[in-house]
């Protein structure tokens, strides 16, 4: 155990706690909506906040602890393959863009749910919609939490379960209590300690490696393939590695948890200025994160396990109370996504199926305890949960990610860009996107040398299309109705 | 069809949204063609620029400086300031 590591992440999580506390603030003192207010912060973010809330709800645990750990195995191929993510700086808020803001806000929609049951009007849309949030989104919670308590518990020494209670209350406290806001708020502080944390290592590793020609000279003279865009054992193929940028370019346009945020800003000067804020902190945070990974191979050679990699080349190349300032980077990485993800699966079971279906005419005080008690109990439920993750759970979560791309992308996008799109089509989308990526990732892993989230994504494509196109004549009164509140008639 | 009343604010969306297409197809294209332009020779014939493999330079490092230069150029230039609230009429809950 190193006392001079541990006080820097102590502070760390006392500050979180702190800024998401006074955050709350401003959700007793509203007297707007409360569900806007507590799910989508009364959609009064502004440009820094905004790109620091996507970026950080984005980049989670793979980011700081897996990707690099990999890159320390594949060498310089791997940063290439991370590099495909810059694009999700610019994309997700340029696709969706002004027209989901004005849509969004005339639909009255608090989630993305909402969203596209003011497009597409239809019951069974909501609640597969739902359903696909609540399932995919707990287990992919679930698993960052799990990650979360790991990695205190291998920073501090302290046991599992201690450590996964520690994340749990520091976590917890702020998201129920503070909503949205709390969330948004803390994200910024977590995003920009994920930034520095990480220019922080990197000089540091650079130093340390006596120079970027002298790590690259020792890379090559190891193997290689470590410098080449091939991977160490030039298995990476420039079909595969350019098939990420579906998985973790363009399709996260499909993420809920990074869409609701595309409907939470205050004006269009905040999405211009989160549209180069952006950019620039994904791309830095992933170049360099990767780059660590890399350099880190002549300086620590022989790390078996990849998720130690980032922890140690820390505590080797900084002073402890250093390492302590950078390791509170994973840390803010993974809380900024878990935060988010609570808060979306919470805001589904409570706006989406509660007082969509079972009780519309809900007391605003009902739903507001139903909303932090639904919170607690979901984050309660996770704690449990993480404790001894179920078998079940971890199966759903290699599915989370792409699975939900799949579900959710062309609904969104095609139901802002093309009129022709109708309930139909929407659900037929949904349903071949998740049946087909369950399908091929289980049984048939990396199609044509592609991620197996591609196929499913053209194929839900082409369900969408097609049975738009089918039903037509089954949906005039939709369409008109739609065209209406676009003010296209 | 699309009438004179058609929401101003949809045309100006539209617009962006193929801008953000471009970009995408800009980025990936310079990505692809100098990691694989560049890198596919083998590795004791690279050139190096600044210590780091120059397919990697290029495509990563100064891929990512030429992709925030163009979004700085693009929200600057083509972007344009829209309203969000509606004017009167429509009912919106802030």
């Amino acid at each position: 155990m190193n006392v001079a590591v541990i006080v820097p992440l102590l502070i760390f999580l006392v500050l979180i706690f702190l800024v998401g506390f006074i955050a709350s603030g401003s959700l007793r003192k509203s007297n707007n909506d409360f569900l806007e207010e507590y799910f989508l912060g009364g959609r009064e973010l502004g440009g820094f906040i905004l790109a620091m809330t996507m970026t950080a709800t984005y980049g989670s645990a793979s980011s700081f602890i897996g990707g690099p750990g990999v890159a320390y195995t594949e060498g310089l191929g791997w940063v290439l393959l991370a590099m495909s993510q810059v694009v999700t700086g610019y994309f997700v808020l340029m696709i969706l863009g002004k027209k989901f803001a004005i849509m969004s806000r005339r639909y009255n929609a608090v989630t993305l749910t909402d969203y596209l049951k003011g497009r597409y009007q239809s019951k069974w849309v909501v609640l597969t919609a739902a359903v696909s949030i609540i399932i995919f989104l707990f287990s992919a919670m679930a698993a960052q939490w799990v990650g979360g308590a790991r990695l205190i518990e291998s920073l501090t020494g302290l046991s599992y379960h201690t450590a996964l209670f520690l994340f749990a209350l520091s976590v917890l406290v702020y998201v129920v209590i503070g909503g949205f806001r709390a969330v948004a708020l803390t994200d910024a502080v977590q995003g920009v300690v994920m930034f520095g944390g990480t220019l922080i290592l990197l000089v540091a590793i650079i130093i340390a490696g006596g120079g970027i020609p002298a790590i690259i000279q020792e890379l090559s003279a190891e193997n290689p393939n470590l410098i080449t865009p091939f991977g160490a054992e030039g298995s990476l193929t420039p079909t595969y590695v350019s098939s990420f940028w579906i998985l973790v370019g363009v399709a996260v346009v499909g993420l809920p948890q990074v869409t609701v945020r595309a409907m939470s800003y205050k004006s269009s000067q905040a999405m211009h200025r989160a549209l180069i804020i952006g950019t620039v902190v994904v791309g830095f945070i992933m170049l360099n994160m990767h780059l660590i990974g890399v350099f880190a191979r002549p300086i620590l050679p022989g790390i078996e396990v990849g998720d130690k990699v980032m922890p140690l080349i820390a505590l080797e190349v900084l002073p402890s109370w250093l390492a302590g300032v950078v390791l509170a980077a994973p840390m803010a990485a993974i809380m900024s996504t878990v935060d988010s993800l609570l808060l979306l699966v919470s805001s589904s079971v409570v706006k989406d199926v509660y007082v969509n279906y079972i009780k519309p005419d809900a007391s605003p005080q009902r739903v507001k305890t139903l909303s932090f008690g639904v919170t607690s109990l979901l984050g309660v439920l996770v704690f449990l949960m993480a404790l001894n993750p179920p078998d079940l759970l971890i199966w759903l979560n290699l599915f989370a990610f792409g699975g939900l791309e799949a579900t959710f992308i062309w609904p969104i996008v095609m139901g802002l860009y093309w009129k022709k799109g109708n309930k139909y089509g929407a659900l037929s989308s949904m349903a071949v996107g998740v049946i087909t990526y369950i399908v091929i990732q289980q049984f048939f892993p990396t199609p044509f040398g592609m991620h197996s989230v591609v196929l499913p994504i053209i194929l839900s494509f082409a369900a969408y299309v097609i049975v738009s196109l089918a039903t037509q004549n089954m949906t005039l009164e939709e369409y008109a109705a739609q065209q209406q509140i676009e003010g296209n008639i | 069809m699309s009438g004179k009343n058609k929401d101003y604010r949809f045309t100006i969306a539209n617009r962006e949204a193929l801008i953000g297409i471009t970009l995408a197809v800009i980025n990936f294209v310079w990505w692809y063609g100098f990691a694989y332009g560049l890198g596919s020779k083998p590795p004791e014939n690279y050139h190096f620029v600044l210590g780091l493999p120059a397919w990697f330079f290029y495509s990563c490092v100064v891929g990512f400086i030429l992709i925030v230069a163009l979004v700085i150029v693009v929200v600057k230039f083509f972007f344009v300031d829209v309203p969000f609230e509606e004017e009167e009429g429509r009912g919106n809950g802030s």
